[in-house]
């Protein structure tokens, strides 16, 4: 078990990556993004009860008042369940699969695994978003109608968003089990 | 090369004995369904793993040996397990053994072949074999010859062969180590066999029943489908009455689901079991609002304020038609033809009031005998209210189709004019337009008649818009019912029950939790079933409806309103 390295994401906010080695072929690599911070929070809930509280001094009506006090419960219920990724991990096992974890604030886990026969390769890619250039870890997926051919593109660690020295971190280890998995499934 | 084991979770407490699976060489990797406890007899295993074989067309051998320490280490029984290895042959040999206390099991591998062993990494998965045996992987995989149990191309998914072996090996788990016979074995079911006497009951009555309401439904489909029925007025009206699409619909339904045959596949069971809530659970809103329909005189109160709202819509007609024939909106209309359009819609409605009028007595009765239609389901009854609306509108309708004919004869009167007065002809032939002389009195009368259609066109695009938007609204509200209609017959509400109930069942891949590690063993890895999402599920098994969304687009919808439908 490693400690925790700091690195920081495209947006300049804290991330820590964790990485555990299990087995020579087993590796994993935890990413856990910036908390909700308490500052945004009572910002938007401010903001939503003070046009509720202005459209009660407008019609007089108390039922406004309860329906701005349910919105804030549902929306922030809805935020920490849906929206709001607090870890997102990458287990790669070599010769079985990659799987991708996101786990929500709210405890809810949301995982993908993709097999190895499936796996092309692990690259990283760099994409112009608005005035930005950024880079992002991605898993090519083999075509199976065309086998020099990639199907599909699968980006990995979407919403934590780490800058290239975390991705390359990542993509070195990455590349030790699937080189090594190669090694071994020729000499077999 | 790495080895796979598949590890059943079940037989973590087994007793000692034979491990009996499946070996994928392709993937190396071994999938453990069962353990055989001693005392066997050789021969008679091998025997019984013929006959199951057979049975499930999956080859199904000896895969190694698991040895259980409840005790001290047992050194004689070491020397005993290796000796099965000569009796079984089976290449690589698995030798699985657990020390009492400890988390972390042994396994090695015996391979005859290679001069020395070589010591493979092994990764040990443990899955839940009754969970895996249920459930179905999304997508599911066509093979490509149709051949049962081939699923070794080597592109194919492994997991996919993981899911089918156990769940094809059923007949594996119909015996038991508590049962007398030469073979005891141990997996899922030595947990406890469950069984439920309601759902064996159920199993049994359903084929009478089956049976009975076949006869019933192709008598009333017979009827429904005889010539009486068939003749042109009536067909006509059929045809028009969503009442009669939905409940011809729902017959089709209930002949699917009672039907003798058993589902072949698991997509077809899925369909009809969607298919028999959906029915029961539009009967039941049904029935509730039946009860709620025919409490506190319901109907009668409904019925009095029928004729009230068909007046007060008549009323509103005719202020409107009033106002169309003054000043509407400040625009100027030609006097003469506004007071005879207005004056010939005003008389269609005189005669709709009057008619309804007469019908007053007699609609309650009516809405009394055609609530009672609720039990049929909740469709029906929605389908009914559509039906009410249509009729009640008609008015509506006529003034739509007549604004919509004039307007439209009047565009194509127009255009043609407007070619003779460019002094051009449309082909009929050739489908174009082409160049044409014409003779002065035609060019003539055709300028005048063009001016005359011209000057008179604001006045018949107002009534046309006016009554067009009135159609629109009738339309739009009707198509908020049919949804809603739609919305019951297509969901499908078994699927979404089971996933919210038995989410295991409806799997769209598997995920991977490491357990505890220690060095020198094998990884540990929990195999657990990720479920299907809910839009997936409602995509995958949405029943398909019999209504025919509109194939146009809206912009040709909106050329098509333009030109009156021409």
């Amino acid at each position: 078990m490693e400690e925790p390295r700091n690195f920081s994401d495209i947006d300049g906010g804290h991330l820590a990556l964790q990485r555990r080695c299990y087995s020579p072929s087993c590796r994993e690599f935890c990413l856990s993004c910036p908390r909700l911070s308490l500052r945004s929070l009572t910002a938007a809930t401010c903001s939503v009860w003070l046009a509720a509280y202005g459209l009660f001094a407008l019609c007089q009506n108390s039922m406004v008042l309860s329906a701005a006090i349910f919105i804030t419960l549902l929306g922030l219920l809805g935020y920490l369940h849906f929206v709001k990724i607090d870890q997102e991990t990458l287990l790669i096992i070599g010769s079985l699969g990659i799987q991708m974890t996101s786990s929500y604030a709210s405890g809810k886990e949301s995982t993908t695994f993709i097999e190895m026969g499936k796996v092309k390769d692990v690259v990283i890619n760099e994409a112009i978003y608005m005035q930005k250039v950024i880079y992002y870890l991605c898993i090519l997926l083999k075509d199976p109608v065309e086998p020099q051919g990639v199907s599909q593109v699968v980006p990995v660690f979407q919403s934590a968003k780490p800058r290239l020295d975390c991705l390359i971190e990542v993509y070195r280890s990455c590349q030790e089990i699937l080189a090594h998995q190669e090694v071994t499934s020729a000499s077999s | 090369m790495v080895l796979k084991v598949f590890f059943p979770s079940c037989c973590s407490s087994a007793d000692s004995g034979l491990l009996i699976g499946r070996w994928i060489p392709e993937q190396n990797s071994a999938i453990i369904l069962a353990v055989v406890h001693f005392p066997f007899i050789p021969f008679q295993v091998k025997q019984y793993l013929s006959e199951v074989q057979k049975v499930s067309q999956i080859e199904t051998v000896v895969l190694g040996t698991w040895c259980n320490n409840k005790q001290e280490k047992e050194e004689s029984l070491g020397k005993f397990l290796d000796d099965l290895s000569t009796i079984f042959s089976h290449e690589p040999w698995l030798q699985i053994s657990k020390e009492k206390g400890s988390k972390f099991w042994n396994c090695h591998t015996l391979s005859r072949q290679a001069g020395t062993p070589k010591e493979d990494q092994i990764i040990l998965i443990y899955y839940d074999q009754r969970k895996t045996m249920l459930s179905r992987l999304h997508p599911p995989e066509t093979s490509l010859d149709n051949q049962p149990g081939v699923i070794t191309a080597p592109d194919a998914s492994k997991l996919a062969a993981v899911f089918d072996t156990v769940a094809r090996n059923e007949v594996l788990f119909l015996t038991d180590r508590y049962d007398e016979g030469p073979i005891k074995l141990s997996h899922w079911q030595s947990e406890g066999v469950e069984a439920s006497i309601i759902v064996e009951l159920a199993k049994q009555a359903s084929v009478p029943v089956c049976m009975l309401l076949t006869c019933l439904l192709s008598l009333v489909s017979g009827l429904c489908r005889s010539r009486i029925l068939k003749f042109w007025p009536l067909s006509f009206i059929w045809s028009k009455l969503s009442t009669c699409e939905q409940v011809g619909y729902r017959l089709e339904h209930l002949r699917f689901v009672f039907s003798n045959q058993k589902a072949e596949n698991h997509t077809q069971f899925m369909r009809k079991a969607n298919i028999f809530v959906s029915l029961l659970l539009d009967m039941a809103l049904g029935i509730m609002l039946l009860s709620w329909l025919y409490r506190k005189n319901r109907i009668g109160q409904l019925a009095e304020a029928l004729i009230p709202v068909a007046d007060h819509v008549a009323r509103e007609l005719q202020d409107l038609l009033q106002w169309l024939m003054g000043v509407p909106a400040g625009l100027k209309m030609n006097r003469a033809l506004d007071q005879v359009l207005g004056r010939f819609f005003l008389y269609h409605i005189h005669l709709w009031i009057s008619y309804i009028h007469l019908l007053s007595p007699f609609i309650e009765m009516i809405l009394w005998y055609v609530g009672l239609s609720a039990c049929l389901g909740l469709t029906v009854v929605l389908s009914i209210l559509s039906d009410i609306i249509a009729l009640l509108t008609f008015h509506i309708y006529c003034f739509y189709v007549y604004g919509a004919r004039l307007y439209c004869l009047k565009i194509y009167g127009l255009s043609s004019l407007w070619r003779l007065f460019r002094g051009k002809k449309w082909n009929v032939l050739r489908q174009r337009v082409d160049s044409c002389s014409y003779d002065l009195d035609q060019l003539f009368i055709g300028t005048l008649l063009f001016t005359i259609l011209l000057f008179l066109l604001p006045t018949t695009a107002l009534y046309y818009l006016v009554f067009t938007l009135l159609r629109l609204l009738v339309v739009f509200v009707q198509g908020l019912i049919h949804l809603l209609v739609d919305l019951i017959d297509s969901l499908p509400f078994y699927s979404i029950g089971l996933r919210l109930c038995r989410s295991y069942r409806l799997a769209a891949g598997v995920k991977f939790r490491v357990l505890e590690q220690e060095v020198g063993r094998p990884l540990r890895l929990l195999m657990q079933i990720n479920p299907l999402s809910y839009s997936s599920v409602v995509q995958t098994y949405r029943l398909p409806t019999y209504s025919c969304y509109p194939k146009d687009s809206w912009g040709s919808l909106c050329k098509k309103l333009f030109f009156g439908g021409w």
